[in-house]
């Protein structure tokens, strides 16, 4: 949640650590473990036996429970039809939502961070409200305003414009719940970013497009693909939001996780479980790309930057 | 922020966007502000604004009697009091987690650090219906606890304790991804003094770390508790929506939709909003103080 910025100062940390042993860091003389603080066994035992007994064993169940079904079974379930119908929906929608709250979310981080306008602080605290506001509330809320008689469905309707109990649907609940993802990630680098570099650019000519493509984006760019790929990772696990206004239909509107949910109903815990591990393999290989943007954001930006 | 620097009346130093505004090298046309202005906040009205309004119109849609009325029926109490619980159980286990877990990672240097803080955030990768499933794969009557667990007539899958472990997972890594940059930036030297001077590990802890890392450390529990109170799909996959007796409030939340009484719903999911609402205050609060000691030590 406090994605980024929170572990821009880990990751310089650990570069720290696996700096070259020749090289004169000021820390470098605390790489030997000398320790003088208390509690390294007590709280490093606790840290991994919680680790282990909540996230760790549990998680390894998926898999271990995928290994003992058999190829052939594993993969009639996985790439099904309906399932496969899944994926695309799941997976299309999520990228598109992801994009569309890039390109506005940064618009809105530019907005918070560059202008003055009555109500900014208002705007600025309501921006986390998808982190805070529970994915079903968030759901049958998109949905009232959505459906035919809705505030918005009656405008649209009539258009010719469904987004209720239709895959549109789904792209809006996805968009707002990954739009803090954006502006959290591309806001703080925004606002620490120094006037001189686009003084220099404006003092050599450079119109304001210029600078903006040139010098401000390519320093932004870590950041709002950090905050693009948190908001995609986020999007494909989506299930409260989502699945009231989603409509739910066999090869038209399901989502991923939905399948889960159907599979459990039907108590074939085999196939929800290899659809799970499916997801799983998916959203490690995603963190691992998210921990590696992330790296270069913090690098790029001066790490260690706490907050 | 300029904002908490103009709110205790410091002469603003042109900080915040009003030094981008007065410098003619980084501020734009302004057609291009007012453009910029007017999309982007009409994309915030649309889809932030708009869905948080609407919940609670359609809560008061058929009067204010409906509403309390919804609020006070038998299973929405019970809802209620389940919610709480589940959130007073999981909040402290997670606390206490993301204390030592901080400690270990930012107090001492060992291999694969790195490797141990991505698996302390893997929950957030986690989809939160597979959440619910690992712990049915458990403790489920299927699961590899589960023929012992009925053996010795323990219920954890459809019943309570279900409930609070999909709640600890979900919401596992809150307050330690807060406390582990924060303690990373403020580094060893005034814990390494106090035990020289002859400070225990705990006193150094409640006298010298807590006081630089408590706004931290409440940022985390808020987030912590907000997710652990409106936490959905993990839930959902668990709790095998027993009324008055496994149903946190989300879920009767979607158990009033289905049954079509959408004012009942709604009125329930504004207690909901109400409580997110009361987050980002609370949020904006401790961010605002943590801002402000930040300043003071500096100045």
């Amino acid at each position: 949640m406090a994605g980024p910025r929170s572990m821009s100062s880990n990751t310089a940390a650990s570069l720290n650590d696996f700096a070259p042993a020749g090289a004169s860091l000021p820390a470098g003389e605390r790489r030997k473990p000398r320790r003088v603080l208390p509690g390294f066994g007590l709280t490093m035992g606790y840290t991994l036996v919680y680790l282990s007994l909540v996230v760790l064993i549990p998680l390894s169940a998926v898999f271990l429970k995928t290994a003992g079904m058999g190829w052939e079974h594993f993969w009639d379930v996985v790439t099904a039809p309906r399932v496969v119908a899944s994926y695309k929906l799941s997976f299309g929608a999520s990228l598109l939502a992801a994009s569309i709250n890039a390109a506005f979310g940064l618009m809105l981080a530019w907005s918070l961070a560059r202008y003055e306008f009555p109500g900014k602080k208002l705007v600025d605290a309501l921006i986390d409200l998808p982190f805070a506001l529970p994915t079903a509330v968030a759901g049958i809320a998109l949905t009232a305003l959505y459906a035919r008689n809705g505030w918005l469905g009656s405008l649209l309707e009539p258009q010719g414009i469904k987004v209720a109990f239709t895959p549109l649907g789904i792209l809006v609940a996805l968009i707002f719940i990954g739009l803090p993802f954006v502006v959290r990630s591309v806001q703080p680098v925004l606002e620490d970013l120094e006037t001189e570099l686009e003084e220099a650019a404006a003092s050599l000519g450079a119109r304001r497009w210029q600078t903006f493509r040139y010098v401000i984006l390519p320093t932004l760019l870590p950041a709002l693909l950090t905050g693009f790929a948190l908001a995609f990772a986020r999007a494909v696990g989506e299930y409260g939001s989502v699945i009231f206004i989603a409509g739910n239909l066999p090869l038209v509107s399901e989502i991923t996780p939905l399948m889960i949910i159907t599979k459990l109903e039907q108590y074939d815990y085999q196939g929800a479980t290899a659809i799970a591990s499916v997801m799983l393999v998916f959203s490690f290989v995603l963190l691992f790309l998210i921990n590696g943007l992330q790296a270069w954001s913090s690098r790029l930006n001066g790490a260690g930057r706490a907050k | 922020m300029a904002g908490a620097a103009a709110a205790l009346g410091i002469p603003s130093l042109k900080r915040g966007a009003q030094r981008y505004e007065s410098n003619p090298a980084t501020r734009e046309a302004p057609w291009v502000k007012w453009t910029i202005l007017t999309i982007s906040l009409s994309f915030f009205a649309l889809f932030l604004l708009m869905p948080l309004v609407a919940v609670f119109s359609e809560a008061l849609r058929k009067g204010f009697g409906t509403y309390i009325a919804a609020l006070v029926e038998p299973d929405a109490l019970s809802a209620i009091q389940l919610t709480l619980a589940a959130a007073l159980i999981s909040v402290p286990l997670n606390l206490v987690f993301g204390v030592s877990a901080a400690w270990a990672i930012t107090k001492f240097d060992f291999r694969g650090k790195h490797l141990l803080i991505t698996l302390i955030d893997l929950p957030f990768s986690v989809s939160p219906v597979v959440a619910g499933l690992i712990y049915v794969l458990m403790f489920g009557a299927q699961g590899w606890i589960g023929p012992w667990l009925q053996e010795h007539d323990l219920k954890i899958i459809f019943a309570v304790p279900g409930i609070v472990l999909a709640t600890v997972f979900v919401t596992f890594p809150f307050v330690a991804r807060e406390l582990i940059p924060l303690m990373e930036a403020q580094g060893r030297d005034e814990e390494e003094a106090a035990t020289v001077l002859g400070a225990s590990g705990w006193q150094t802890f409640w006298h010298v770390t807590l006081p630089n890392v408590k706004w931290g450390l409440l940022y985390g529990v808020i987030l912590c508790n907000a997710r652990a109170m409106g936490e959905f799909g993990a839930v959902s996959v668990v709790s095998g929506h027993i009324r008055g007796m496994t149903n946190t409030l989300p879920l009767h939340v979607e158990i009033l939709y289905n049954e079509y009484q959408f004012a009942a719903a709604f009125a329930v999911a504004s207690l909901l909003a109400i409580l997110a609402l009361v987050t980002l205050v609370l949020k904006q609060f401790v961010e605002w103080r943590a801002h402000a000691a930040v300043k003071e030590e500096r100045a």
